[in-house]
């Protein structure tokens, strides 16, 4: 049996702006963590210092896909239709993590919402809502 | 007013110089004017999402669209403030074409006493078929009294 983190991380290690990014993720039971180690690559503003509005984007919407990938499992990796990004907090030169709930899959359509967070998960630095093109293995009943 | 874009154009470089994700994705800003902003980001390997195809990471065009619209709403203002983006709404319509540069035209179109209001396209070869189109809101002033190192303090309970 193969162990879907293995699976996870070796199709993450597969995509150079993972592997650009440097995120990996963590599985608890069905409950997925993805994990950014923080470089001085990711900062945006060199004066607070911190993390650049766009690597938290990106790294919210690999957490949304690679959730698809665990929860309902895709015959190819699924595609970003449109992502609502909201800023909460500036992201500190730390570790930052992020969580996702898939909220609905269709069809055709999957509803997702992400959280990132760094030393709290209840002072969230952003959020993210958004919607993938999915492509389930196995028609869903 | 022009003397206001003269100095950004100015800024914006170091902005982008200074910025090590900036850099690490090698953006830089193409034009800077009363209409707005245009930024390029080249196309590179170790930026591909999808291995199959060699097309760039959705994240790429993420952290381009929010730069840009960054710069746009400097190109809005009459003096220079610090500013944050308060929410990012990203539409993707198509796969950016593997090897080619992506470009994002940024325009501030409103700008208030606190937030200041942008649209913008990401695109390779023509903005009217764009790859992806935001729409963002910026908060300005966003950081009075934070200087240099206000995220390396601990952070105060709120």
């Amino acid at each position: 049996m193969s162990d879907p983190v293995d699976s996870i991380q070796a199709s993450l290690a597969r995509i150079p702006y993972a592997r650009f990014l440097g995120l990996s993720i963590e599985l608890h039971g069905d409950e997925m963590t993805a994990v950014l180690p923080f470089g001085t690559h990711l900062i945006g503003n060199p004066v607070l210092p911190a993390i650049h509005g766009g690597v938290l984007g990106a790294f919210m919407e690999m957490t949304a896909l690679a959730q698809l990938l665990i929860t309902e499992g895709q015959a190819r990796q699924p595609r970003v239709i449109d992502v609502s990004i909201e800023y909460l907090r500036s992201g500190r030169p730390l570790t930052t993590y992020a969580r996702a709930e898939i909220k609905k899959v269709g069809r055709r359509i999957a509803n997702v919402h992400v959280e990132a967070w760094q030393e709290q998960r209840a002072a969230p630095i952003a959020a993210m809502r958004g919607h993938f093109l999915v492509t389930p293995t196995e028609p869903k009943s | 007013m022009s003397e206001h874009l003269d100095a950004m154009r100015n800024f914006v470089n170091a902005m982008n110089q200074g910025s090590p994700h900036a850099m690490a994705l090698k953006m830089e800003t193409v034009s800077l004017d009363k209409e707005g902003a245009v930024l390029r980001v080249p196309y590179d390997e170790t930026l591909i999402g999808d291995p199959d195809t060699g097309v760039i990471a959705g994240g790429v065009v993420t952290a381009l669209l929010d730069h840009a619209c960054g710069q746009a709403v400097h190109t809005g203002l009459t003096e220079f403030k610090t500013i944050a983006t308060l929410d990012l709404r990203i539409d993707y319509m198509r796969p950016a074409e593997p090897g080619k540069d992506i470009f994002a035209r940024a325009h501030c179109y409103k700008v208030t006493r606190s937030v200041a209001f942008v649209r913008a396209v990401a695109y390779d070869v023509d903005p009217a078929d764009p790859v992806a189109a935001a729409q963002a809101a910026f908060m300005l002033d966003s950081s009075p009294g934070r200087g240099f190192g206000a995220n390396l303090k601990d952070r105060k309970a709120k």
